[in-house]
C-alpha cells in the first residue's frame, strides 16, 4: 500500500515536473552535457568549444534580452524581432556611410536606431492591441512582410560608400564587411586569454593591450589560444540587464508587468492595459536594434536582405529553453537560455560532424532543437493549470 | 406508478456531501417543482439523473433511481434519452444555421434506402425523408401550439419560440415519459413565459411528467400539482401545493442556517449617506443591473443579496467602472464619474473582485507586489524616485500577512499556489493597502473553508468596528449576509428588490429573492 502511494507521487511529481516551463530547460541541459561528452569523446578541444559559446553568448544574449519586456507586457514572445533589428540595421548603415569608425561608429549606429526603433515599436504595439490573442501568428507574418518590403529598400537606397554598395549596378550587398569598421570592438576590448605555450604546455592569462597578449594573439606557431573572456561586452551585458531589472522595479516597469500577467485585473486597479503593452513592443524593439548591432560587431559582417528574416526564432527558442513561458519570463531565463542554446550549437555541431563526415547533419539537429523548443513552448500556452 | 422515482440519493464530492439522501417522486402528468438557492443541490440531482459524466468521474453516487418502476442505471445523458427522459436546457442547445425541422430531427433523423446505401450496405448514405421528418415536426409543434413554418431557421427565431423548439425536439422522442424543464423562464419575456406555462400544462395532460426546476415562486404557484424544496442537499419538504402558499414555500426555501451572532448594532444609527445610486444600469454579461437604486449610509455594512444571474454582482462591478454602466450616482455630495476605475479607486473606493483568479490576482506574481501594486498605480505609494521601496514594500507585506493570518512561505512566494482563501486574504490586503472609504467586496466566501470563511468576515466586522469602514458586500450566501450586515439589499432581474433587516423573517427574503415581494405583499414593504 505505502509503496503504491509513493508510486503515484513520483507520478504525480512527474506530471507536474513535466508541465512547468523549467522542463525544457532541464532536457537541453542533459542534451548540453551528452554533446559535450560526445565533443570530448571525439578528441575535439572542450575549452575551445566552450570559449565560442561565451563568443556566440555575448553575440546574441541582447537579442534574446529583447523577448523579456514583450512577454512581461503580455504580448508573448516577440517574433516581429526583425522590425527592431531592421531599425539597428538601418543605424548601422547610416553610422557606416558617414565614415565613422570604431566605439563611435557604434555609437553612432545605435543613436540613429534609437528613434527608428521607438516609432517602429510604439506602431508595431498599437498594431498589436488589435489583434489581442494572435499577437505572436501576426508579428511573425508582420516580420516576414517587413523584411521583404526592406529588400526593396536595400536596392533603392541612396547609399554611396563603395564598401557597402554593389560594384555594378545598384543597391546594398548581401554582406557588408564591418573590418576596420568596428568588427569586434566590444568583443576584443578589455578581453581576457588563456594560451597555452605550444613548447611546455603552460597555461598562461594574459591582458588586452599588454605586449605579451598581442604577440601570442598573433604568433600561433608558439601559442594555442584556448579560451577568451570578453569582458568589456561582458561589461555592456550586465549593465543592460540591470537597466531593464531596474526598469522593471519601476512604476511602469511593475504596471506593465501587472498588465501582462492578468489584464483584467490590470484594468480593475485603473493601468491602462494597452499602452503598457506598447511600452513592452517598443522596448522590446529597441532593444532588438541595439541587440542586432552588438551581434554584428561580434560577427563583422552586416547581414542584409533575407537575414533578418529568422531573426525571431533562435532568440524564442533561447529564452523558452531558458525557463520563460509565453507568459512570464525573467532576465535569468536569458542567461541561462542563451547560454544553453547557443552552446549547443556550438558544440554540437564539430562533435556530431566528427561522427558523421558526410552532410551537414548538425545544422539539421539545430533546427530539430530550435523549431522543437518553439513548438513545444506553443503547445503550452493557452493550457495554464 | 411514478414516472420518475429518486431514492435517497447521496452524493459526495471530494468528501464534500452535496446531496443527503435526496427523495423524490414526479408521478406521469403532474408538474412537480423543484426548488432550492444556489448550491442546494438542483444540479447535481439533475447530474445524477442524466448520467453526466462528472459524477462517474468522481466515485458515481449512492440512492436508486426508477422510471416507471423499473430500476434503472443511467450511465451517459444518451443512455437517459433512451430510458424516456428529456431535458429543456436554460441555455438553448440548437443549431442556428438548421430549420426548425432538422434541428427537432438531430441525430435522429429519418431515413430511405438508396441504391447507393444499398449497394454499399452502409445506412448512412440513406437518403432523409424530410416529408417524414416535417409531419413529426409538425405534429411536436402542434402539440406546442408553436405556429410556425417547419422550415424556418433557428437563427431567425425569437428567443421565445427557441425555447419552444427544444421542447419540440424532446417530445419528439419516441416513448417520453419525463421531461426537465430547467430554469426555463428565465430568458423569457412575461407573455413568452405564459405561453410556456401554458404548454406544459398541456404536456402533462398528455400523461407526461415534468420536473420544473424554477426559482419563480408564482410560476410554481401557478401551475405545478407539487413541489420539492432542497437546501444544502436536504430535502426540505415535500408538498401538494393546494396544501401550501407562496410565503411557506419562500420560507422553507431559505431557512436560518446559522444562528444570528451579530452583536447590537445599535448606536451606530447614522443616517448620512455616503453613496447613493439612481437608476443604475451596468452592462455585464450575465449580471446585468437594469436600474438599481440604492443608497449606502456612512460606516455601515450594506449586503447585497439576490440569486445568481439577477444582477447582484453587477452593481459593484459598475461603481468601480469594471463595465459599462449608467445611471446617476451621488458620492460624498458630488456626481460620480462612472466607467471609470481610476477615478473610483482615486477617490476611495476599493474593490475585492467575485472573480478571485481572473481579476483579484496576479497569478504568477508574488503576494507582496500583489498586495502593493494597485496603491502603487493610483496613490504612487510604496514609491522612490518611481523606483519600488522593496524594504517597506516587504514590511507593509508582512504586516498584512501576519494581520490575515495569511499562510505562505514568505511575501514574494506567488499567489497560485496559495489556498483559495488565502488568496481571498491577499485581495482584501491589497483593497486595504488603499485606505479606502468604502470598500466593495464581491462573494468574499466563495470557494473557501470554513474556517477561511470566518476569518474573512470576522475581518470585514473588525475593519468596520474598529475603522469606521463602509463596507459593501455581495454574496450568494444569505447566511452569511445576515450574520453580519446592517442591512441587507435584495437583487432581482436587475433591481433592487426592497432592503431587509438581518432579523426580518425567511419569508420575506425568500419572496423577495423570487420576485414574488411585492406581488404577494401589496402596500406592505417598499423600495430603499
Amino acid at each position: 500500500m505505502e509503496l503504491k502511494d509513493k508510486q503515484i507521487s513520483f507520478k504525480e511529481w512527474w506530471r507536474q515536473f513535466a508541465a512547468s516551463s523549467s522542463f525544457p530547460r532541464w532536457i537541453i541541459t542533459l542534451f548540453f552535457v551528452l554533446v559535450c561528452a560526445l565533443a570530448i569523446a571525439q578528441g575535439l578541444q572542450l575549452p575551445k568549444l566552450l570559449s565560442d559559446t561565451v563568443v556566440r553568448f555575448g553575440m546574441n544574449v541582447i537579442l534574446v534580452l529583447a523577448m523579456v519586456p514583450a512577454i512581461q507586457s503580455g504580448i508573448g514572445p516577440n517574433f516581429g524581432l526583425p522590425l527592431g533589428v531592421i531599425a539597428g540595421l538601418v543605424g548601422t548603415l547610416v553610422s557606416f556611410e558617414m565614415g565613422l569608425v570604431g566605439l563611435e561608429g557604434l555609437i553612432m549606429a545605435n543613436v540613429i536606431s534609437l528613434p527608428i526603433s521607438i516609432i517602429v515599436g510604439i506602431v508595431f504595439g498599437m498594431m498589436l492591441n488589435r489583434v489581442k490573442g494572435s499577437e505572436m501568428i501576426v508579428s511573425t507574418y508582420t516580420g516576414f512582410a517587413i523584411v521583404s518590403l526592406m529588400s526593396i529598400f536595400w536596392i533603392f537606397m541612396p547609399f554611396k560608400h563603395p564598401e557597402m554598395v554593389w560594384p555594378l549596378g545598384r543597391g546594398l550587398r548581401n554582406v557588408v564587411s564591418l573590418e576596420g569598421i568596428y568588427s569586434k570592438i566590444l568583443s576584443d576590448m578589455w578581453s581576457i586569454k588563456i594560451f597555452s605555450e605550444k613548447a611546455t604546455g603552460k597555461l598562461i592569462f594574459l591582458f588586452d593591450k599588454t605586449e605579451a597578449y598581442t604577440k601570442a594573439n598573433f604568433d600561433s606557431t608558439l601559442y594555442v589560444d584556448i579560451f577568451a573572456i570578453p569582458v568589456f561586452l561582458l561589461i555592456i551585458i550586465a549593465l543592460m540587464c540591470f537597466a531593464l531589472w531596474l526598469f522593471m522595479q519601476s512604476k511602469v516597469g511593475i504596471t506593465m508587468k501587472a498588465s501582462g500577467d492578468n489584464p483584467r485585473f490590470a484594468a480593475a486597479s485603473g493601468i491602462n492595459v494597452d499602452r503598457s503593452r506598447i511600452i513592452g513592443t517598443t522596448l522590446s524593439t529597441v532593444l532588438a536594434g541595439i541587440g542586432i548591432t552588438i551581434f554584428s560587431q561580434s560577427y563583422g559582417f552586416i547581414q542584409l536582405y533575407q537575414a533578418p528574416l529568422n531573426a525571431a526564432f533562435p532568440a524564442v527558442a533561447a529564452i523558452l529553453i531558458g525557463g520563460a513561458s509565453a507568459k512570464s519570463a525573467k532576465i535569468s531565463h536569458v542567461l541561462i537560455g542563451t547560454f544553453l542554446f547557443n552552446g549547443l550549437l556550438v558544440i554540437s555541431l564539430p562533435a556530431l560532424n566528427a561522427m558523421l563526415p558526410e552532410g551537414n547533419l548538425s545544422e539539421v539537429l539545430r533546427l530539430i532543437v530550435q523549431n522543437g523548443v518553439i513548438l513545444y513552448a506553443l503547445t503550452k500556452i493557452g493550457g495554464e493549470s | 406508478m411514478y414516472a420518475l422515482e429518486m431514492k435517497r440519493i447521496t452524493k459526495d464530492y471530494y468528501g464534500n456531501r452535496v446531496l443527503k439522501g435526496v427523495d423524490i417522486r414526479v408521478k406521469p402528468g403532474e408538474i412537480h417543482a423543484l426548488l432550492g438557492e444556489n448550491g442546494a443541490g438542483k444540479s447535481t440531482l439533475m447530474n445524477i439523473l442524466f448520467g453526466m459524466p462528472v459524477i462517474h468521474h468522481t466515485g458515481g453516487f449512492e440512492g436508486e433511481v426508477l422510471i416507471e418502476g423499473k430500476p434503472v442505471a443511467i450511465k451517459s445523458p444518451f443512455e437517459a434519452m433512451n430510458s424516456g427522459i428529456g431535458m429543456v436546457h436554460q441555455e438553448f442547445m440548437l443549431i442556428p444555421g438548421f430549420s426548425i425541422t432538422e434541428n427537432i430531427k438531430l441525430n435522429r433523423e429519418i431515413k430511405r434506402p438508396n441504391v447507393i446505401s444499398k449497394a454499399f450496405k452502409n445506412d448512412s448514405l440513406d437518403f432523409l425523408d424530410f416529408k417524414e421528418m416535417k409531419k413529426d415536426a409538425r405534429a411536436a409543434m402542434d402539440t406546442l401550439g408553436l405556429d410556425i413554418d417547419e422550415w424556418a431557421m433557428v437563427s431567425g427565431l425569437p428567443v421565445g419560440h427557441m425555447q419552444f423548439v427544444e421542447i419540440a425536439r424532446e417530445i419528439d422522442k419516441k416513448g417520453i415519459k419525463l421531461l426537465v424543464f430547467d430554469e426555463p423562464t428565465a430568458v423569457l419575456t412575461e407573455s413568452e413565459a405564459q405561453n410556456l406555462l401554458a404548454a406544459m400544462q398541456r404536456l402533462a395532460a398528455k400523461g407526461i411528467g415534468i420536473l420544473f426546476i424554477t426559482h419563480r415562486l408564482d410560476e410554481v404557484m401557478q401551475v405545478a400539482n407539487e413541489v420539492t424544496i432542497l437546501r444544502d442537499g436536504e430535502l426540505v419538504a415535500n408538498k401538494q401545493i393546494k396544501d401550501t402558499s407562496i410565503i411557506e414555500i419562500a420560507e422553507l426555501m431559505v431557512g436560518r442556517k446559522i444562528d444570528l451572532k451579530r452583536k447590537d448594532t445599535k448606536g451606530k444609527e447614522n443616517d448620512e449617506i455616503v453613496l447613493s445610486i439612481k437608476d443604475m444600469h451596468v452592462k455585464m454579461p450575465g449580471e446585468e443591473v437594469k436600474g438599481a437604486s440604492l443608497e449606502i449610509k456612512r460606516g455601515e455594512i450594506l449586503g447585497i443579496g439576490g440569486l445568481a444571474g439577477q444582477g447582484k454582482i453587477g452593481i459593484a462591478n459598475g461603481i468601480m467602472g469594471l463595465y459599462a454602466s449608467r445611471g446617476e450616482v451621488v458620492y460624498e455630495g458630488k456626481a460620480y464619474k462612472l466607467n471609470d476605475p481610476v477615478y473610483a479607486l482615486s477617490n476611495g473606493l476599493s474593490f475585492v473582485s467575485e472573480d478571485r483568479r481572473g481579476v483579484g490576482l496576479l497569478l504568477d506574481t508574488s503576494i507582496e507586489d500583489n498586495i502593493v501594486v494597485t496603491a502603487m498605480h493610483i496613490q504612487n505609494q510604496f514609491l522612490n524616485f518611481g523606483i519600488k521601496q522593496s524594504k517597506k514594500i516587504k514590511a507593509h507585506a508582512q504586516k498584512m500577512i501576519a494581520d490575515f493570518d495569511i499562510r505562505c512561505t514568505g511575501p514574494v512566494q506567488i499567489t497560485r499556489r496559495l489556498s483559495g482563501g488565502n488568496q481571498q486574504k491577499v485581495c482584501v490586503a491589497r483593497a486595504l493597502t488603499m485606505n479606502p472609504n468604502i470598500l466593495f467586496v464581491s462573494e468574499p466566501t466563495r470557494g473557501i473553508d470554513i474556517g477561511a470563511k470566518k476569518l474573512v468576515l470576522d475581518t470585514l466586522v473588525k475593519l468596520n468596528e474598529e475603522m469606521g469602514m463602509t463596507i459593501v458586500m455581495t454574496s450568494s450566501e444569505l447566511a452569511e449576509l445576515r450574520t453580519i450586515c446592517d442591512r441587507i439589499a435584495i437583487v432581482c432581474e436587475g433591481r433592487i428588490e426592497g432592503v431587509l433587516q438581518p432579523e426580518d423573517s425567511d419569508a420575506d427574503f425568500g419572496l423577495m429573492m423570487s420576485g414574488d415581494y411585492h406581488k404577494v405583499k401589496h402596500g406592505r414593504g417598499g423600495i430603499a
